[in-house]
């Protein structure tokens, strides 16, 4: 631990941190932030020194993500701060509580285009939910206070405190400070109050509503994870018996092995959760913000479905699609309402489901998620590869995912059954997430298995963490995906640029990545032919003291489907080509209406 | 410019914010991003200086309107914001302008009685004058002293309060 009573600002930061119960933090020194540097020696506080501080972004994500906790970054000024916008542009767009510290030139010299110097707030104002520029010593405890309050609190998001360095610099006398207890002073936050509690009145007739619907849809957005609501929705779903979808935010937030899961809907949904979707009298979104990618053509998206929408920020009510009953609050003590008031209705209120669910059963069994084989000679089929992967390990398995087609098919084919195992960048796309947010999320679940699925594109953005696993004993699993293609661009030019393939092919033979991965320390593994592939994923379970990286050599000519083509209504999702016939004799047979949106 | 601040269209919000540095481009930059443009914005502390007060005034309405409301009030350091009715408060704009005398003096200053404007400064064959108003009516003795020449002018962009009582 550091000093009892620190008396300069860069104690008082480290020792603050420690206050808010900072167990890990992860970084990389300069210039600006040394004397913080310092006391961190001191610190009960684990430093994971990383390789690009995008990856210490990223870590602080995956850490967050997978514990619930609010991660930390601390980098140096100017490009290291530049460096973390993207990982806080991704925490500000998936609403991950994180807290970054940058180091900043000294007070005196802010403005003055001094070396490193960048305006680390103004850059960061668009992708910070708040961000502070610390200008006295004495105020340290209190800001960074504040800064885990807004992070964690309400519609959670990134916090980015900016530290000029003469503040914390003991040698300097504006470093001079009196510790406090920042418990014991008021937050200076006049303008932050987050509603928790929905409105009883409006739960009421929102639990009305959804008595009376006959084909109604639970749908189901990362802000059920962030308000730690998976087991009422559990509770409400098997109350209603009403079919579940969730959004590529809250995969696992409602078990896939539940026979009321539909999995995931959006561009890449599957038919049955696509269609159910459209087909809806009633959509009851929890945590989710009707993304166009869930939506896909607006006026053309579940056209005959009254909305009820439940979010903790008052400004995604309404924002993209009008709602009937709009209830600002915690999907927690929301969920909690309706189940209680349900309860009270009691079973005979309810509206008759059984045709919604025999239909909805009807399409799970037409429309499965298919692939064709290899035939000998391919190369592997990626959606047999992810198969392989889920049925070798067990269900607890913190899955983290990159950004392109393998994400779509991690999503699509793994069977997510508990909360806070899919870990993916879903509202920025950020290619490089998956290696560090794997290893922020190790850090934090040092005792489950975390696998890392990623593209050849992606892990060439962020593969150096992997040194960062090895030096810091922090072992992940890669199960790469070589297509030697950036293949979800690829899937676009050839599905709509006449198969005019522009920059999207990397290389067939270079990067070689079992030498790469074994030159971090890693084991790498390349594995070419079907029966090779749960071998081989077995042997990388069976090593737990370095990190494994197994690359799948895959059929860059798979592409994922279902698929809503951009500008489409959901209406016209394309599936696979061996399921389009069946499309064809749905589009006549019985249609639930097609009425206006309400 | 024809300024048609009478229009419904116009929306005049007020902000109740901290008196902090950078609060403004918080706020500027809310606008700029989500792709809004801002008509007019008058910024000062309010009685209490730990506070200040942004009124403005945007030419957008509906969902539009009701997104630029809630996420400024998502910003931390905007403690209170509201939507003015037009019906229920009381809006006031000051403007400072320099006029061309030339030959025809007496129409011009019977203008300046008729609105009760106040002349501030003479000199070079030009006024400068001053008046507060709502901005409806400075619109009205701006397109009045026009054909006289207006050689500058600055307006201050509308502050508003609630109205008392019913
Ligand atoms: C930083 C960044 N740059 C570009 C993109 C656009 N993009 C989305 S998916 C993708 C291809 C990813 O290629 P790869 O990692 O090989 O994955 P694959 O789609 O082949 O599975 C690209 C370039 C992005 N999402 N993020
Ligand atoms: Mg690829």
């Amino acid at each position: 631990m550091t000093s009892s009573n620190p008396n300069n600002g860069g104690e008082a930061l480290v020792k603050s941190l420690e206050y808010e119960g900072v167990d890990v933090m992860f970084g990389l020194p300069g210039g600006a932030i040394l004397p913080v540097y310092d006391p961190i020696l001191d610190s009960s506080i684990r430093h994971v020194l990383v390789r690009h501080e995008q990856g210490a972004g990223h870590m602080a994500e995956g850490y967050a993500h997978a514990t619930g906790k609010p991660g930390v970054c601390m980098v140096t000024s100017g490009p290291a701060a530049t460096n973390v916008v993207t990982p806080l542009a991704d925490a500000m767009l998936d609403s991950v509580p994180m807290v970054c510290i940058t180091g900043q030139v000294p007070l005196a010299a802010i403005g003055t285009d001094a070396f490193q110097e960048c305006d680390t707030t103004g850059i960061t104002m668009a992708v910070t939910k708040h961000n502070f520029l610390v200008t006295d010593a004495q105020d340290i405890p209190r800001i960074i206070h504040e800064a885990f309050h807004i992070a964690t609190t309400g519609r959670p998001g990134p916090v980015l405190v900016d530290i000029p360095k003469d503040i914390v610099d003991p040698t300097n006398p504006k470093s001079t400070m009196t510790w406090y207890d920042p418990d014991s002073i008021p937050m200076e936050l006049p303008g932050y109050r987050p509603v928790m509690e929905g409105d009883p009145a409006l739960i009421e007739e929102a639990a009305a509503l959804i008595a009376q619907a006959e084909r109604p849809v639970l749908y189901v957005g990362g802000g059920v994870l962030k308000a730690r609501a998976a087991e009422p929705l559990l509770k409400l779903a098997e109350l209603l018996q009403i079919p579940v979808v969730t959004t590529l935010m809250a995969r696992g937030a409602f078990p896939d092995r539940h026979e009321l899961c539909l999995g995931m809907p959006g561009m890449h949904g599957n038919y049955t959760a696509v269609t159910a979707m459209q087909k809806s009298d009633l959509l009851i979104s929890l945590g989710a913000r009707f993304d166009d990618r869930v939506t896909g053509k607006l006026d053309g998206f579940a056209p005959t479905a009254k909305i009820i929408h439940v979010d903790i920020d008052p400004a995604e009510l309404g924002k993209v699609r009008h709602y009937n009953i709009g209830i600002q609050g915690d999907c927690k003590l929301v969920i909690e309402g309706l189940i209680e008031v349900t309860e009270k209705l009691g079973a005979s209120a309810q509206a008759d489901r059984s045709d919604w669910r025999s239909t909805v059963s009807g399409w799970q069994e037409k429309f499965p998620l298919v692939y064709e084989n290899s035939l000998p000679g391919d190369k592997l089929k990626p959606q047999f590869v992810m198969e392989q992967l889920r049925d070798g390990n067990p269900h607890d398995t913190i899955l983290c995912s990159g950004v392109g087609q393998h994400q779509m098919h991690a999503s699509q084919f793994w069977k997510f059954d508990h909360p806070y195992t899919w870990i993916n960048s879903g509202g920025l796309g950020t290619m490089g997430f998956s290696i560090p947010a794997a290893i922020g999320a190790k850090a934090g679940m040092p005792d489950r298995r975390v696998w890392a699925v990623d593209g050849d594109g992606n892990f060439q953005m962020t593969a150096q963490e992997l040194v960062t696993a090895t030096v810091e004993d922090i072992p992940i699993k890669v199960a790469l995906f070589n297509n030697s293609y950036l293949g979800m661009v690829r899937q676009w030019q050839e599905m709509f640029y006449d198969e005019r393939f522009s920059e999207v092919h990397l290389s067939d033979n270079v990067p070689d990545y079992v030498k790469w991965a074994e030159a971090m320390g890693a084991v790498g593994i390349r594995v070419e032919s079907p029966e090779e592939v749960a071998p081989a994923i077995a042997k990388a379970n069976e090593i737990d003291d370095r990190s494994v990286v197994v690359e799948f050599v895959t059929d860059a000519r798979e592409n994922v489907f279902p698929m809503v083509p951009t500008g489409k209504t959901n209406s016209e999702l394309v599936v696979d080509p061996s399921q389009q016939h069946l499309i064809d004799g749905e589009a006549s047979g019985g249609d639930a209406g097609n009425g206006a949106a309400s | 410019m024809n300024v048609s601040a009478i229009s419904p269209r116009w929306h005049t919000i007020a902000a109740t914010v901290e008196n902090k540095p950078g609060v403004l481009a918080r706020v500027a930059g809310l606008f700029s991003r989500r792709g809004f443009n801002i008509h007019s914005l008058a910024v000062a502390p309010t009685e209490d200086e730990k506070f200040s007060r942004i009124t403005f005034t945007v030419d957008i309405e509906g969902t539009p309107l009701d997104q630029v409301v809630k996420q400024l009030d998502k910003l931390i350091n905007v403690v209170d914001i509201s939507e003015l009715d037009p019906a229920e408060s009381v809006e006031r704009e000051l403007m400072l302008v320099i006029v061309e005398v030339g030959e025809q003096r007496k129409e011009l200053m019977e203008i300046v009685e008729d609105y009760r404007a106040y002349v501030l400064n003479e000199g070079d064959g030009k006024l400068m004058l001053s008046w507060s108003a709502r901005p409806a009516r400075l619109d009205e003795l701006e397109a009045r002293l026009r054909p006289f020449g207006i050689v500058d002018m600055q307006r201050t962009g509308r502050v508003a309060l609630p109205s008392l009582g019913t």
